[in-house]
């Protein structure tokens, strides 16, 4: 007992010195640093990788993986966090990253689509049977409605839920800027819970049992009825949504600091690759790729989406009207 | 300083000093030096935004009543605990600092099991209409959770090491057990009972791990201070996130000086 | 132990009213306990075996959670020791000598307690995250401090820093100088002094100090959430893999590793009681008298 409580406590400090000097034993390790719903997806493309990874090139390739907030991980990327690629909720978080000169500016033109490798859209997670009837966005702000989202201010998925609201107010008949705010004004104060991040939300609604609807991404809604029981929650899509972009790009000035560049591009390239594609069907996002979006059609129904560049000039443009302090969505009165 | 015949006095400040000044002052001068970053003009827009007031008093209200609660509550227990036998007593009196040691989310989702209204007590509650998961009360609840032990274990000793002659003499006088209670021992458990409500309330307005779970976090209405800190910190504005840090570390030393100086008063009251 | 039994002469003449009052006051006690400590520890214990034995015990054993044990044991071992011995020089400085500031040290001392962990976090982050005061150095060394172990056991030294100091202070301002100094005027050295008399007299309040600071270090999670950097296997404490598994939809596991947390805070509590009972009677002579 002594002996091994003592073997551990050596082996322990050593690794606490490997740590300090950065002194690292495995053959080639990259750091993945992701948002929260992406683990299972990570699991399987790095697992993936990393086998054609060592039919190629001889070489063994640890990837490591961190998820939490989309916001959190970018700011922990940006106080230090070593990471050779970044895969997260919102380019907006990217460019944060990239603005204190960590990622060159021309990251979105780096790969192919806006450097997302596959995408997804907002859709409605509602009880058995669907008991309020909620077939579209504007069920949502009937009075008796409760609505679980994440707080947009803290949560990247949370953004795509209010932007998708506020696209839909637009593209309706008459619709303008104020009657869009009206609305998604209405759609808040139905809201019981702002939990902090998607996956609390998701908890709110199918643990507690709190709310008649819960707005998520698609992959999230798929997973959570996969989960949680096929049997008592019901996908809803609605007329119209936002396609949901969630990029990726290297860390330059890690991965040159590292000398790691020319595997973490590999990972990201991987991602477009038929294998990477199928995967990502798998974990119920929208692939590109033909094939693979065609095995996977049954999960995925038609649904008309606007992107964000479009309709509200890219993030950091709606960041700054809708999510900033004073912005729209602190002007709606949540809570009052 | 006649008392400085022992020795280490030299070593033992000098090293008290040095890690205080490592572990606590430094990094606490860089939050400062940070928050400076945005002036005074800067500092008032954020603190007078509503929902900023708004969590302000949420989380300061909140902790005050979490305070009071644990600090009657504390003593009815440390008394219970002290002076009456019972079968169990030493398992309660362990009980009691669990708190301490249970990890703070974990305690956070398990109050939230408990007390969303599908939970164990959560469902008794709801028919009545009562709703502490999800609301300012749930904040209250887990506030109330993490302070408890903070009164209980400050007043224990107190109590255990109590003259009883002063009791016995004041009923042999023939004071009621109440009159006792209020006259004789009251001022002199007050500066402990202080105390320890001091630590429970310094320790309730933090809270973040417990309370985040459970408060539904609704902006001006169940979104505590630690939460506007972290909101700030999505937005990357880090000075902004400091100011609040600052401001709630300089109200709760207010607070807690204040409440020296009633200590200090009510130890002269008591010694009276 | 004394207190008991002066208090049964009393109680012999008391009328059953009084008694009444007594149950009441026992039961509003017990209930309030019931209500909020002993349920939340109940709940954890009933979610985590609500998928069984296997379950549960797949979740403990899973590599990942053995790495977040070893690294929660690792940040303890040294996080603890470092406080332990602050608290006892703190202590020894606070209640053997009189200074200017003396109060405003004490203030400081207790500091952390009212410090949310979110801000605990953070001002680690400015310090030494690749855009604070240190960072720029300490990346041309290539040192890690945040995102690494180093980080995770400042922000938990931060946290638990009061620990072993609130404990020692008001005893040994309790027990005064007087033993001390008699051995000084004996001839003892200072370490003398230190290991032969006051180590003795205070050792028990110590081992309460390390034990609630040791409770408290391993299940500390606001504060380490923002330095860990959240890698799998590598930088994720146990209450933070708690955290992840619960954001997996894995509750069952997720309050299996609690339940680990949980049954290290009953094993804290019941060694101290332990202790309490075995040597109940040196503790209540040595109980501090008023602060």
């Amino acid at each position: 007992m002594s002996i091994s409580l003592r073997r551990t406590l050596l082996g322990s400090l050593l690794w606490l010195a490997a740590a300090a000097t950065g002194v690292h034993a495995a053959d080639v390790s990259l750091l993945n640093v992701s948002y929260d719903p992406t683990r299972e997806l990570y699991k399987d493309v790095s697992a993936a990788f990393s086998a054609q990874w060592k039919k190629d090139k001889g070489d063994t390739v640890t990837v490591n993986a961190s998820h939490g907030g989309s916001g959190k991980q970018a700011r922990s990327v940006i106080d230090g966090l070593e990471a050779d690629v970044v895969t997260l909720a919102l380019a907006y978080d990217i460019d944060a990253i990239a603005d204190k000169g960590l990622i060159k500016p021309d990251w979105q033109q780096r790969l192919p689509h806006n450097a997302t490798p596959y995408t997804s859209t907002i859709v409605f997670l509602v009880r058995k049977g669907n008991p309020k009837g909620i077939k579209d966005w504007n069920d949502l702000i009937k009075p008796g409605v409760e609505v679980i989202t994440p707080n947009p201010k803290t949560s990247g998925g949370a953004r795509w839920n209010y932007l998708a609201a506020w696209g839909y107010a637009l593209k309706q008949p008459g619709g303008n800027d104020a009657k869009a705010k009206e609305f998604v004004a209405a759609l808040f104060k139905n809201v019981p819970v702002l939990d902090t991040g998607a996956r609390g939300s998701t908890t709110t609604f199918v643990q507690r049992g709190i709310g008649d609807v819960l707005l998520a991404w698609e992959n999230e809604a798929l997973l959570a009825r996969q989960e949680l029981g096929q049997d008592q929650f019901e996908i809803v899509v609605p007329s119209i949504s936002i396609l949901a972009e969630p990029p990726v790009a290297v860390v330059d000035k890690v991965v040159d600091k590292r000398g790691s560049r020319a595997v973490a591009e590999a990972y990201l390239k991987f991602l477009y690759t038929p294998e990477a594609q199928d995967i990502a069907g798998k974990h119920y996002y929208r692939p590109y790729d033909e094939k693979a979006a065609t095995k996977y059609a049954a999960a995925f129904p038609k649904v008309a989406t606007f992107t964000i560049a479009e309709q509200f000039g890219g993030w950091k443009q709606a960041q700054a009207t809708h999510f900033a302090d004073g912005g729209v969505f602190d002007q709606l009165g949540v809570g009052k | 300083m006649a008392r400085r015949v022992l020795p280490g006095f030299g070593l033992s400040l000098g090293y008290t000093l040095a890690y205080l000044g490592l572990i606590v002052f430094l990094p606490l001068a860089a939050l400062a030096v940070k928050a400076s970053g945005i002036g005074m003009a800067g500092l008032w827009k954020t603190i007078s935004a509503p929902p900023v007031l708004a969590a302000l008093r949420l989380s300061f209200g909140a902790a005050l009543l979490s305070a009071v609660i644990n600090a009657a509550v504390g003593l009815l227990v440390a008394w219970v605990l002290v002076r009456y036998t019972f079968p169990g007593r030493r398992l309660v009196d362990a009980l009691v600092d669990l708190p301490f040691a249970l990890p703070t989310a974990v305690a956070g989702i398990a109050l939230t099991a408990l007390y969303a209204p599908n939970g164990w007590i959560g469902s008794w509650l709801a028919p009545f209409g009562i709703k502490v998961a999800f609301t300012s009360l749930g904040v209250l609840v887990a506030m109330i959770f993490v302070g408890f032990p903070f009164v209980v274990r400050t007043l224990q000793p107190v109590l255990e090491a109590l003259d009883r002659d002063v009791e016995e003499a004041a009923t042999s006088l023939g004071a009621s057990r109440l009159q006792t209670f209020v006259r004789v021992l009251f001022p002199l458990l007050l500066p402990a009972l202080l105390t320890g409500f001091a630590l429970a309330l310094a320790r309730a307005v933090g809270e973040y791990g417990s309370v985040i779970f459970i408060a539904g976090n609704i902006p001006m209405k169940s979104e505590i201070l630690p939460l506007v800190i972290v909101k700030q910190l999505e937005q990357f504005k880090y000075a902004d996130a400091a100011a609040v840090g600052v401001v709630m570390l300089v109200l709760s030393f207010l607070l807690l000086l204040a409440i020296s100086l009633l200590q200090r008063w009510s130890r002269r009251w008591a010694e009276r | 132990m004394a207190a008991v039994v002066s208090a049964a002469p009393l109680r012999r003449h008391r009328p059953i009213g009084r008694r009444l009052v007594h149950g009441l006051l026992i039961g509003v006690a017990l209930g309030f306990l019931l209500l909020f400590l002993l349920l939340p520890l109940a709940a954890v214990f009933v979610e985590a075996l609500r998928k069984g034995l296997g379950t549960y015990v797949a979740a403990i054993v899973h590599p990942e959670a053995l790495a977040a044990i070893e690294l929660t044991l690792l940040v303890a071992v040294i996080a603890v020791p470092l406080n332990t011995v602050f608290g006892v020089a703190a202590a020894w400085a606070m209640t053997h000598f009189d200074f200017r500031g003396k109060a405003l040290l004490g203030a400081l001392i207790d500091l952390p307690f009212s410090v949310s962990p979110v801000v605990s976090g953070l001002i680690y982050v400015l310090l030494f995250g690749a855009q604070g005061w240190f960072g720029p150095w300490l990346q041309a060394h290539d040192i890690k401090l945040i995102f690494a172990v180093p980080g995770l056991v400042l922000a938990t030294i931060f946290v638990t820093l009061p620990f072993v100091a609130r404990e020692l202070i008001p005893l040994m301002q309790a027990q005064g100088s007087d033993e001390e100094e008699a051995a000084r005027v004996l001839g003892a050295s200072g370490w003398q002094i230190f290991f032969r008399v006051t180590l003795p007299n205070i050792r028990w309040a110590l081992l309460y100090g390390v034990l609630l600071c040791n409770a408290r270090a391993m299940g500390e999670f606001g504060a380490v959430s923002v330095v860990s950097g959240h890698i799998r296997g590598l930088t994720n404490t146990l209450p933070l893999h708690v955290e992840i598994l619960y954001n997996d939809y894995n509750y069952a596991g997720a309050f299996a590793v609690a339940s680990l947390l949980a049954l290290l805070a009953l094993v804290t509590l019941c060694l101290k009681t332990f202790l309490e009972w075995r040597y109940g009677s040196e503790l209540a002579a040595r109980a501090p008298r008023g602060h």
